[in-house]
């Protein structure tokens, strides 16, 4: 099947990049491809104008900042941060990214564009509220940070607007954390996930059950689950679970990951 | 139309295809290299698999101008003791999956070459068998090298 003949250019430069999203209403940022070709064929989307990213060496690389600080470029694919010793510092984040669809998808899928896509079902989106990630977003007014939590606005949609670029992410120093989901088939779309995060006090993110992660606290992993039911999600019905069923699993599978990362 | 280079199996090629065109498309109908099939073509099943500098990739959903690197499929490893080791097993049914699940396993042992099962159930999840020879893909895996 072709699609619908577009556009394309490969910038050299971010400022290149930025420029070209700006100028052009129909343009459209291409980084690993997995989702925003799908949608393209599906016809659910049709820029004008491919952007291509993945001539931008400023959006690759992996570095460890002396405070454990980890900085991720929004072009690192899910093997790359899987083989990445530096990203050995917060090991959540390799060992979800190996849970990703199948080696093919893993070598071409990029950090950045998990995010950006922000599907509901996406693995990403909750591991980064959990971790308490900050996103750095680059536009023709420069660069600003959006904390994670404020970066998920709606399905497939993100504080990364039109003729805006997700650059980085930053990741905090930590070892306690968990994530646990139901997914079709063992590395498959997830029915329901939780990434939690113990720091004191435990931090879940739930994916899956609205359109953007929802956060819920509680002082121990024993009262996740209260937390959750006191959430009063209402997430959505599909074939794969009714809304009932998510909500049990929401709170099943958040007291895990909360388990787990106490357990570390 | 806009110019495409591509390197396939060690030869070169310049064609015109519009911007848009998947790599699946080029290399069956432009190229005539229709061992690489397209099944799903979104992404899901993992039979139009080829390599990209040794690096497993579906070509259903990747752009043919995007690509730079060397490509190759399955009429490249046509020499590869896997394709007997698939015979021996007798790990084919009707076939069609079998050349992404080449392209893939040779991908895999060239990184590790004697991967244990759990090491080849993880890395060939993305290639999907709806005959369910999958017992057989695994013994041909691990006999491959004789
Ligand atoms: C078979 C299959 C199964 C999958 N299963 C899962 C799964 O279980 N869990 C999961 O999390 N994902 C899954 N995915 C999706 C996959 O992880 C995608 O790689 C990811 O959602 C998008 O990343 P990408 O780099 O391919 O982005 P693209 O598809 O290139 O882009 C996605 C969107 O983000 C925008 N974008 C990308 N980068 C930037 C940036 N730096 N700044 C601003 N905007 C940007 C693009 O414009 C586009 O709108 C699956 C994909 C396939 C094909
Ligand atoms: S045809 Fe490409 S993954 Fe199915
Ligand atoms: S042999 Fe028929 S799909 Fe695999």
């Amino acid at each position: 099947m072709l699609l619908r003949e577009v556009e394309y250019a490969k910038p050299g430069s971010i400022a290149e990049a930025l420029e070209l999203l700006a100028s052009n209403d129909g343009a459209r940022a291409l980084a690993g491809g997995q989702t925003l070709i799908n949608v393209m064929k599906a016809r659910a989307a049709s820029p004008d104008m491919l952007v291509d990213l993945n001539g931008l060496e400023e959006l690759r690389g992996i570095e460890l900042a002396g405070d454990g600080t980890l900085t991720i470029g929004a072009m690192t694919t899910y093997t790359e941060l899987m083989g990445s010793a530096e990203a050995k510092a917060r090991p959540i984040l390799g060992e979800v990214c190996a849970t990703i669809a199948d080696v093919q998808v893993r070598n071409r899928g990029t950090i950045g564009g998990n995010v950006c896509s922000n599907d509901p079902t996406n693995h990403l989106p909750p591991l980064m509220v959990a971790v308490g990630a900050r996103m750095t977003i680059a536009g023709a007014a420069g660069e600003r940070e959006v904390p994670a939590e404020e970066f998920f606005l709606g399905v497939y949609l993100t504080a990364a607007g039109p003729g805006e670029l997700l650059t980085r992410i930053a990741v905090p120093a930590g070892k306690k954390d968990g994530f646990a989901a139901v997914t079709l088939g063992a590395d498959g779309t997830c029915i329901c996930n939780a990434a939690a995060s113990v720091n004191g006090s435990v931090r879940v993110a739930l994916g899956c059950v609205d359109a953007v992660p929802v956060l819920v606290a509680a002082d121990s992993p024993d009262g996740v689950a209260d937390a959750v039911r006191a959430a009063n999600l209402m997430p959505p019905s599909d074939v794969h679970a009714s809304s009932d069923y998510r909500t049990h699993l929401a709170a099943v599978l958040a007291t895990r990951a909360a388990q787990e990362a106490a357990a570390r | 139309m806009s110019e495409l280079r591509l390197t396939v199996n060690g030869g070169e090629h310049v064609l015109d295809a519009p911007v848009g065109t998947s790599l699946a498309h080029v290399l069956r109908e432009e190229l005539g290299l229709t061992g690489t099939k397209i099944a799903c073509n979104e992404g899901h099943c993992g039979a139009c698999t080829v390599q990209i500098d040794g690096v497993p990739r579906l070509s259903c959903i990747t752009l043919a101008h995007t690509v730079e690197g060397e490509v190759t499929t399955i009429e490249g490893l046509r020499e590869h003791p896997l394709v007997d080791a698939f015979v021996r097993a007798d790990a084919v049914q009707c076939g069609y999956c079998t050349p992404g699940q080449v392209v893939s396993a040779a991908a895999l042992v060239a990184a590790n070459p004697e991967p244990t099962r759990e090491e080849i159930r993880h890395a060939m999840a993305g290639n999907i068998c709806r005959c369910g020879t999958y017992p057989k893909i695994e013994e041909a895996i691990l006999s491959w090298q004789g």
